[in-house]
């Protein structure tokens, strides 16, 4: 689904991640853990183009990312959720909106039913008029995850998804992401709370990659 | 065709259409500017138009005329003016040459005398009114045949006045179109540094787009679109006040001026009308051309 080619990222003479060979199989399900400024989010940028690969090569879907286009980068997003660290709404438009988005911009039509199911699976359905200013930081994570999934994207990429909120919110958002994993999703989620990774662990077959010493490094299931 | 035109019409109550943000008075401001420069290329449609007929107009009917004057003593002047007509019977080009009767004469004098014109005690000129075949005739020619005929005649063939006001006329239809070209350069300048100033504006909106999927056609029609009809509304606006504007001038009359004719005639009316068709096709090019650098930029 995603394979890394001995990959690396470099920036301003700087490289910040190196050697990178691994694959997010489908239906699999990853914790990033690392600390701070280790390259989680760059790694993440690399999983959905936002980034170029600086040395050897990432294959996302079969596509060396090396000879995409943009119009085929952006076909490509269609069919990866993201959950940003920041979210990234627009502010003008409502909730609803914003988590609709998705499906604007591919031209595809919004089926009001399935947009109040999706927001009730959240937890949003009071929130579906309202603009992102207005929202709480876990709301606001959550109808990020919401816009993710609209396209029922085959890999959903979290950037630190928990990093705002309450440990009952975060273990809320970790329940909608194993869901998603259930139902036939690749997750991968960046994050350094150990915590959230030992509560997956019980119900879920995960694989941590820890980013260290601007390598990534795998283990099993178990930390 | 209405496909397109319905989907323009109903762009802002869609989705696509209110991915990107309203700009308050960005958005007035370019649809005052469309509304100004529309307003300016009416008057120089209408300057361009009427300088045109102007040329036309000067161009038949005094090309077509000329006159015979001749002086000469009392006991002379018949005979130059036999000799005269003589000569312009066998001049080639002249179709009709004739000479004015002394109540002509006086009418073509009384705007300036006044209708008790002693006429028999002054000493005018005897003048013969010369009609020329549309092929013309040579004038140097006949100036010197008449020179050698009849010594007190001069060929007045209205060349010396008429071809400089013709040129004035040209140029000032040349300087109408030249305006109108600048005013497009001017709206499309105006409309590419407000399509540029949005999209600086709105960089995390483009950014959020494109990371949920938006193709750069998607983004860039956004914006497109959007000052598209901000331009053509604009033009509507200020090509309605031109037209009412050039209709309200003094109208012109057979002794107008060139100042009371400044206006638009008959079938005329509706070249103005394309005024507001071509500001929303610069304002689309013009945009398109921006979005697509800026996003080309971006990423």
């Amino acid at each position: 689904m995603i394979e890394f080619y001995d990959a690396g990222y470099g920036y301003g003479g700087r490289e910040l991640l190196t050697e990178m060979s691994l694959t997010l199989a489908p239906g699999s399900f990853h914790f990033l853990t690392g600390p701070s400024g280790a390259g989680k989010t760059t790694f993440l940028k690399l999983c959905y183009r936002e980034l170029q690969a600086t040395a050897g090569r990432v294959s996302i879907f079969g596509e060396d990312t090396r000879s995409m286009g943009r119009d085929e980068v952006a076909l490509l997003r269609r069919r990866i959720g993201v959950v940003h660290q920041d979210c990234q709404f627009l502010d003008h438009l409502s909730v609803a909106e914003n988590v609709a988005l998705p499906l604007t911009v591919s031209g595809l039509p919004r089926d009001h039913g399935d947009l109040s199911d999706l927001l009730a699976w959240v937890g949003l359905s009071e929130q579906i008029h309202a603009r992102p200013p207005e929202l709480s930081g876990g709301e606001r994570q959550r109808a990020a995850l919401a816009r993710a999934v609209i396209m029922s994207p085959d890999v959903i990429l979290a950037d630190e998804p928990t990093g705002n909120v309450d440990w009952e919110m975060s273990l809320r958002l970790l329940q909608l992401l194993i869901e998603l994993n259930r139902m036939g999703k690749t997750v991968v989620i960046a994050t350094h709370d150990l915590h959230l990774i030992r509560q997956a662990k019980a119900q879920v077959a995960a694989r941590v990659l820890r980013i260290s010493n601007r390598r990534i490094q795998q283990s099993g299931a178990d930390l | 065709m209405k496909a397109i035109l319905l989907s323009f019409l109903n762009f802002r109550e869609s989705a696509s259409g209110r991915v990107v943000p309203p700009s308050g008075f960005t958005a007035q401001l370019t649809v005052i500017t469309s509304a100004a420069m529309a307003f300016l290329a009416v008057f120089a449609l209408a300057l361009s138009m009427a300088t045109g007929r102007l040329a036309e107009r000067w161009g038949n009917e005094l090309a077509r005329g000329s006159t015979v004057r001749i002086s000469a003593p009392a006991d002379q002047i018949d005979t130059q003016i036999a000799a005269a007509l003589k000569v312009l019977e066998t001049t080639p080009g002249v179709a009709d040459a004739r000479l004015l009767t002394a109540e002509e004469e006086t009418d073509l004098l009384e705007p300036w005398f006044g209708p008790d014109l002693p006429l028999d005690t002054l000493p005018l000129p005897a003048l013969i009114d010369i009609q020329e075949m549309p092929e013309g005739f040579d004038a140097e020619g006949l100036r010197l045949r008449l020179a050698g005929e009849a010594p007190g005649a001069v060929l007045d063939d209205h060349s010396r006045w008429r071809k400089p006001l013709l040129r004035a006329a040209e140029r000032l239809r040349l300087l109408g179109v030249l305006s109108l070209l600048l005013i497009a350069g001017v709206t499309a300048g105006m409309i590419t540094l407000a399509a540029n100033a949005a999209l600086a504006a709105n960089g995390q909106v483009i950014r959020t787009l494109r990371l949920v999927g938006a193709t750069d056609r998607f983004i860039a029609g956004a914006f497109v679109r959007r000052f598209t009809l901000r331009g053509l509304m604009g033009a509507v606006i200020g090509t309605l006040f031109g037209m009412v504007a050039v209709a309200l001038l003094p109208s012109a009359d057979g002794a107008g001026s060139f100042l009371t004719g400044l206006g638009f005639v008959g079938g005329q009316w509706v070249w103005p009308l394309t005024i507001p068709v071509l500001a929303a096709l610069v304002a689309f090019a013009a945009t398109r051309v921006a979005a697509t650098q800026t996003l080309r930029r971006l990423m």
